[in-house]
């Protein structure tokens, strides 16, 4: 049985806007288990990003979480809620045990700073190093470590000395800096051509080996899932739609959403005669439809779909989805 | 087939400019020669930065090439003017990669798809029916006709901006990654309705986009750019099948496959790229891809590799192929 390292439990996240209450995530629950590459999975606006962020309570307003669990398991067996954590003490965890790596890495490198100072920065806040001259060896060791050329000198460089890669290199690096237990891995790749992605997702794996760590990536792209990941949970319209193993949820896919999405997905290795679309569009999170979310979409529905919300039901071991047709 | 476009050392460089004096020039294109046949889908693809948009919009004049011919129905479109270049504007359409900048907000539907055809003094018995009959054809309804963009999702503003295109029935379009700011849900309802409108109408595509799965769905032959030059050309089943230029091979064993079995298999036999695409201020002399080659030989570094038929209609520009 594997041994969960985060357990989130009926997780809700709502944002107040002047428009209304947009129901970003709505009852979420899933575990994270030790030492896996979990994916989330969905598109624009299903709540992957904002599930990941809440787990460290990094929403900012008008968000607010407004209701769950995320039952952190430490190392030594001791578990807290981290939820129930003031801002300091989550502070201590976020950046340090649990570490984010986001997904536009122009944006999450400060201009005004060296790339060794930051990531000094982020050593010394977390106490590994005295400060940040001191650090600067160590800094050269980790730029080595997520294979930045050059980093003796690279060091010294600021953000707009280096490309996109490079500058997604360093942002892992301050990802790692200090050895964190789990790392949530944002959309690293989007905003990188193919053959640095798959320069990128090969040093994540490496990684992950190395440091022993818990990963989550998010993302929407399914080769990247395919790839990289052991467990999947596909999300859509704010709430869990399936989970199950890598090849639970490609072979054998579950809930009519994730049926649709494999199909519409281009294949490049195999002749596709005819993509099939899933009609319509993501609902609107302030009035989402009653019952099944996915109920004005799927080619399947039932007067059932249209009021009751669907429970996660597990069909086959640690395959489970959430549909009124199981 | 006949060519319904011909290009010949396109060239487009961009200056840098410091102090008033140009210090240095951007390669975005540099010496493109190649054939669009009517009714086909010519695929353009290849990383960020390698030229293949300014390719797409060089090739309708939207941006003024610094070279090269381009024919268009055998007319030469660089010395077309007034009656001519209208005639030419007319038929060859654009759709763009954003559909939130490319619509005006503050015209309803209706007024954007008809102004291009006010434009081109288009007589039209039933303004309101002609628009209803086009949206209708690319999947939305007279229900949107007196609506404003913002009320649309992005997949809908494609198909306006679709409709507004094909108002104008022209020949020959260029789709720059019409796709690539839609979900993936919604993107294959769009490739289904591009593809539905060729079948009818016969439309030439210029399909550019970085998505090798898409550009594979979508077109019949394809180019494959880096740094400003085409370094192969083939029909779309061999690019794939039988790819010959190492940067292809490599582009084509980086992209991750949705299914889990096949992506394992091609990940262990994955050709890693070395490093990143330089930039074309200064592009590397010789074949551009030679610094990341794994198989760069001396002549790679000294000299251009021309493009060479390899198989029937299959060309490659890499020394492995060509003799010097």
């Amino acid at each position: 049985m594997p041994e969960p390292i985060l357990e989130i439990k009926d997780l809700s996240v709502y944002f107040y806007t002047y428009a209304g209450v947009v129901k970003a995530i709505e009852k979420v629950s899933f575990d994270v288990y030790r030492g896996e590459t979990l994916a989330l999975v969905g598109e624009t606006g299903c709540g992957k990003s904002v599930t990941s962020r809440a787990i460290t309570k990094l929403i900012e307003s008008p968000g607010k979480i407004v209701s769950g669990q995320v039952i952190y398991h430490r190392n030594d067996g001791s578990t807290v809620d981290l939820l129930k954590l003031n801002e300091e003490e989550i502070r201590e965890i976020r950046g340090n045990e649990i570490a984010y790596i986001f997904q536009d890495p122009h944006s999450s490198l400060d201009p005004l700073y060296t790339i060794g100072y930051q990531i000094a920065e982020s050593m010394e806040v977390h106490g590994r190093i005295k400060n940040i001259k001191e650090g600067i060896p160590k800094v050269i060791s980790i730029l080595r470590e997520v294979l930045l050329p050059d980093p003796e000198s690279r060091v010294k460089n600021y953000p707009h000395e280096l490309s996109g890669g490079m500058k997604q290199r360093v942002v892992i690096g301050t990802g790692i800096a200090n050895n964190p237990k789990i790392l949530i891995a944002d959309e690293p790749t989007t905003a990188l051509d193919v053959t640095v992605q798959a320069q990128i997702l090969e040093l994540l794996n490496e990684l992950k080996r190395k440091y022993n760590a818990t990963v989550i990536l998010i993302t929407h792209n399914l080769g990247v899932v395919a790839e990289t990941a052991q467990r999947v949970i596909v999300m859509y319209a704010g709430k869990v739609a399936e989970i199950g193993t890598v090849e639970q949820i490609f072979k054998n896919p579950l809930h009519p959403y994730t049926k649709g999405l494999l199909k519409a997905v281009p294949n490049p290795m195999i002749k596709v005669e005819r993509l099939e679309a899933i009609p319509g569009t993501v609902p609107n999170l302030i009035t989402p439809p009653g019952g099944c979310r996915f109920h004005p979409r799927c080619p399947f529905a039932k007067e059932i779909c249209r009021k009751k919300v669907p429970e996660l039901k597990e069909i086959e071991d640690g395959h489970f989805v959430a549909c009124n047709l199981y | 087939m006949k060519p319904v476009l011909k290009v010949e050392g396109l060239k487009k460089y961009f200056p840098i400019k410091s102090l008033l004096r140009t210090i240095a020039w951007v390669k975005a294109v540099d010496g493109i020669t190649l054939e669009i046949m009517s009714g086909e889908t010519f695929g353009l693809v290849g990383e960020s930065g390698c030229g293949k948009t300014t390719t797409g919009r060089t090739i309708l004049r939207l941006i003024e090439p610094t070279e090269g011919k381009i024919i268009f129905k055998g007319k030469d479109v660089m010395s077309l003017k007034g009656k001519d270049l209208l005639w030419f504007r007319r038929n060859a359409q654009i759709m763009f990669q954003d559909p939130y900048s490319s619509l005006n907000p503050r015209q309803t539907v209706f007024n954007i798809i008809m102004e291009p055809v006010r434009f081109h003094g288009i007589e039209v018995n039933d303004p309101e029916e002609f628009v209803v009959k086009l949206l209708e054809s690319v999947g939305l309804n007279e229900m949107h006709l007196y609506r404003y963009p913002h009320e649309f999702s992005g997949g809908q503003r494609q198909r306006i901006a679709l409709a507004r295109l094909m108002a104008l029935k022209p020949e020959f379009i260029v789709l720059d990654e019409p796709t690539s700011a839609l979900d993936v849900s919604v993107q294959a309802n769009i490739l289904n309705t591009l593809k539905e409108l060729q079948s009818e109408y016969g439309f030439t595509y210029l399909f550019i986009s970085h998505d090798l799965g898409v550009v594979k769905y979508m077109s019949h032959r394809i180019g494959v750019m880096y740094l400003g030059k085409l370094v192969e050309v083939g029909p779309s089943d061999r690019i794939f099948e039988n790819p010959l230029h190492p940067y292809t091979q490599m582009l084509l064993s980086a992209i991750p496959v949705p299914d889990p079995e096949l992506a394992q298999e091609l990940k262990a036999k994955r050709k890693m790229v070395k490093g990143e695409p330089p930039s074309p201020i200064n592009p590397p002399a010789g074949c551009r891809f030679h610094p990341r080659c794994p198989f760069a030989k001396d002549v790679c570094r000294k000299e251009e590799p021309p493009l060479v038929e390899v198989e029937r209609d299959h060309y490659v520009a890499c020394w492995l192929y060509a003799k010097s």
